[in-house]
């Protein structure tokens, strides 16, 4: 009876529709995670900065009756957000997964608090349709059978996140840049005597990942929800995590892994009614995590300089 | 000193100046770094700088390289004043410095590194691997300094690597090198190599700094010497003009005996055996085939030759840390001249052979030797923790008893630190060195062990401890010493025994002259 709904279900188009676009959902934030750590600073806040990011996004696109304003916000907050984690990490010299967490329990806190004190407790805020981040469909390539839908009806955040994917790879390994990033990452004092601003980099690599979470929880809330509930990432931001990691710290590789988790997402809540348990369900995405994460963190090896804050005078 | 490896030294007595550093002052939370350090290095020469460990010579130098700031003082490179806030400043003005532990990527390439920092076109642009190539191979030749640039780093042999952090300095033009304690990393036919190139690069004009302590390569290499000494200038001199003895004394303040005393050995019986010991190395390959030597007591045997050909394996298994797959080792107790009693020790672990009577001083102290973090008391009882003078029942720790001893033993073997609760990692490697030896010799061993007992250790501790060593083997111990200084073994031994490829191949006496040694070590007959 499972075997027989499973398979249904893998060949309807939809269940890889909505594959691609918690994939899409989780891989902002996993490109926030590498390309953080690949600079040498563990962030596990892409959580905190996509929930921030989808607060921001939704009160500010209400507020200006803009979308694109929405977006910005999104983003900007991420950016805030990551700020913090960078300061508190590369000038304290904090530990870095505490900052992490601290992050993303502050913006529980913070965005609850402000979602309580904005709506007086009547309800969430909801998005008209004109302020939501549209669906794009490329005309007669969506009338495809079982492909149309699935690639060529997404969300257009769906269509960005695979350009910054594309073009994260690129930087990283092909540019003078990304030579830099990931020296910082590997040996931060070795960068720093052939003339390679550590700190900067470091910051920069953190902000533009809150820049990248922060458009997830945009795309989470203006794009596929349309309102803005209390933690309603619900852990993506820890899923993308192990995305990184799964994917060996590499954009393509976390990306690769953003499908696997996405099609556990998708999976549990269209195997409802096979009679098992929809609570069991739907921890399949956080098991698979799990097994990502115990599996492979002892077998996968990080830049070697990933998490130790750099201390110029040190030997 | 060997006139075949004397190179010929240039004339820059009256050349421009290239780097003056004047009253140079660093001071970090409780010690004085530099103290209004004053240092002129005039163009086209060698400098070399000499000091002890804590002397203030990387500080003065990472300074001047724009990784620290002084707190006062100037700096003149090429006449004009210098206001070096960071490293790119300072390869602006054509300093270059290559590191004494190497700041080397592993996983990136030999142009990735080299490049890093100043790659061809903007940061914003694609790495341009072919122009990086071009570039690396067109210096590479200029300078007689073969390299493969796409290999990666991680893959080459020190040596190599020690090439391209030369290269990466002067991809970025340097005039004026840096090159902290260079030597250290290489083996003797390197070092040969390395002074070669410098010598190269000083006939093409650049000018080099050359941080050291090993004054036999500042009488070979340089032209001009300046000595720190706890942060001060202690002196200048013109290379050619002065001697091993002289910069010694300015280093550490006092006469220092290069060459130990000792009366000539009186060896008893033999204390050590060690008879046709196989054993494998951590790949599984046999590295020694066949080691047999004995040591008798009241004698130091010494073992010489190139690191490598099994000399730490066979210290491992004469001490228990390594399993041998063939042979006996012995030791027996001398009394009053006499064997009293035989033990065969050829399957007996640490413990169990420290309390037969084997002493250790093992060549990684951090590592194996001490706890870093506990303190210099608890190191001193490392091994008889539940001896019966330091504990109640053997397990309740008699804290006053232990901090005691450790006290006795602090004065006994000067060992400089403030309080013998303070952690093991606090004192310089000199005075980390003397806890370990303070507790192996207390402990009234028959044999001893000591394998690279001086190295990092300053000039003032290496005398200290050449001393207790032969002290050791005037009251009848017998001493085993594994060293890759020569002049150590030479000074020390009273047998050589030369070890190559995981044999013993000789055993000569210490009035062998360097060649004879050499030809053995490298595996010739004499």
């Amino acid at each position: 009876m499972f075997f027989q709904v499973l398979f249904r279900v893998l060949g309807s188009s939809d269940l890889w529709q909505a594959t691609l676009q918690f994939a899409a959902l989780l891989v902002l934030p996993a490109l926030a995670g590498v390309i953080s750590e690949r600079s040498g600073v563990v962030n596990i806040a892409m959580e905190g900065m996509m929930l921030t990011g989808a607060y921001v996004g939704v009160m500010s696109a209400l507020a200006t009756n803009n979308v694109f304003v929405g977006v910005l916000g999104a983003m900007i907050a991420g950016g805030v957000m990551a700020l913090i984690h960078a300061v508190v990490s590369i000038n304290f010299h904090a530990n870095q997964i505490v900052s992490g967490l601290a992050v993303n329990i502050a913006a529980l806190g913070l965005t609850n608090y402000l979602l309580l004190v904005q709506t007086n407790g009547q309800g969430v805020p909801h998005l008209v349709n004109a302020l939501r981040l549209p669906i794009v469909t490329w005309g007669p390539l969506a009338n495809i059978p079982f492909l149309g839908p699935v690639l060529f009806q997404q969300n257009i955040i769906f269509y960005v996140a695979i350009v910054i994917l594309i073009a994260t790879q690129f930087i990283l390994f092909r540019t003078n840049v990304g030579l830099r990033i990931r020296a910082v990452g590997e040996h931060p004092q070795a960068a720093d005597t052939a003339g390679v601003n550590v700190r900067l980099v470091r910051y920069l690599c953190v902000i533009a990942g809150g820049f990248l979470s922060g458009l997830a929880g945009a795309f989470l809330a203006m794009g596929i929800a349309g309102i803005f509930n209390s933690n309603m990432t619900a852990g993506a931001g820890y899923i993308a995590l192990a995305a990184v990691i799964f994917g060996k710290y590499n954009p393509l590789g976390a990306g690769g892994a953003c499908l696997i988790f996405g099609l556990g997402e998708a999976l549990s809540t269209r195997l409802q009614d096979t009679g098992i348990s929809p609570n069991l369900l739907s921890t399949l995405p956080y098991i698979l995590t799990i097994i990502a994460l115990v599996g492979l963190v002892g077998r996968t090896i990080p830049p070697a300089a990933d998490g130790i804050p750099y201390d110029p005078g040190s030997e | 000193m060997q006139e075949s490896t004397m190179v010929e030294p240039t004339k820059a007595q009256s050349s421009p100046i290239a780097v003056e550093m004047r009253n140079i002052t660093k001071t970090w939370p409780g010690v004085v770094a530099n103290d209004h350090v004053d240092l002129i290095v005039r163009r086209g020469e060698i400098h070399a700088l000499v000091g002890e460990n804590g002397a203030g010579k990387t500080t003065l130098m990472n300074i001047l390289y724009g990784l620290i700031h002084p707190d006062s003082g100037e700096i003149f490179v090429n006449g004009q004043r210098a206001h070096i806030t960071g490293p790119r400043d300072a390869i602006h003005l054509g300093i270059g410095m290559v590191h004494q532990h190497f700041m080397l990527i592993p996983p990136l390439t030999v142009a990735e590194n080299i490049v890093l920092g100043h790659e061809p076109g903007s940061p914003a642009s694609v790495y341009d691997v072919k122009k990086s190539r071009e570039l690396i191979l067109q210096i590479s030749k200029q300078y007689g300094l073969p390299i493969d640039p796409d290999t990666r780093v991680e893959k080459l042999s020190v040596g190599l690597q020690q090439r391209v952090e030369i290269l990466k300095v002067l991809y970025r033009a340097a005039d004026i090198l840096i090159m902290d304690e260079p030597t250290g990393v290489l083996t003797p036919q390197e070092t040969f190599e390395l002074f070669g190139v410098l010598r190269g690069l000083v006939a093409q004009g650049k000018t080099i700094i050359f941080i050291t302590h090993k004054l036999r390569e500042v009488l070979e290499l340089t032209d001009r010497v300046t000595v720190l000494r706890r942060g001060k200038n202690a002196g200048e001199l013109i290379t050619r003009e002065t001697n091993q003895a002289e910069i010694a004394r300015l280093m550490v303040g006092r006469e220092v005996l290069l060459r130990v005393n000792k009366t000539p050995a009186h060896p008893g019986p033999v204390v050590l055996h060690v008879e046709d010991v196989h054993a494998q190395d951590d790949r599984g390959l046999e590295i020694l085939h066949g080691v047999s030597f004995d040591v008798r007591a009241g004698e130091i045997l010494g073992i010489a030759g190139v690191e490598g050909n099994g000399q730490s394996e066979l210290v491992e298994a004469l001490t228990g840390m390594r399993k041998i797959t063939s042979g006996k080792i012995t030791l027996t107790e001398v009394e009053d001249g006499q064997a009293v009693r035989t033990y065969d020790v050829t399957t007996m672990d640490a413990k169990a052979e420290r309390r037969a009577g084997l002493a250790h001083i093992p060549e990684d102290r951090r590592g194996s030797g001490l706890v870093l973090t506990d303190s210099i008391a608890d190191n001193m009882i490392l091994g008889r923790a539940n001896w019966p003078q330091f504990t109640w029942r053997g397990f309740v720790l008699l804290l006053k008893r232990i901090l005691n001893w450790a006290r006795k033993l602090i004065l006994e073997f000067d060992i400089r630190t403030s309080s013998a609760e303070a952690p093991a990692r606090s004192l310089s490697g000199g005075n980390q060195q003397k806890i370990i030896i303070a507790r192996e010799f207390s402990a009234n061993p028959m044999a001893l062990i000591a394998a690279q007992p001086t190295r990092g250790v300053d000039i003032g501790a290496i005398e200290f401890i050449h001393r207790r060593i032969i002290e050791q083997r005037d009251a009848g111990k017998a001493v085993l010493l594994v060293s890759a200084e020569l002049d150590e073994i030479r000074s020390l031994s009273d047998r050589i025994a030369v070890m190559y490829e995981g044999k013993i191949v000789d055993i000569v006496s210490p009035d062998a002259t360097e060649e004879q040694l050499g030809i053995l070590m490298t595996g010739g007959h004499l």
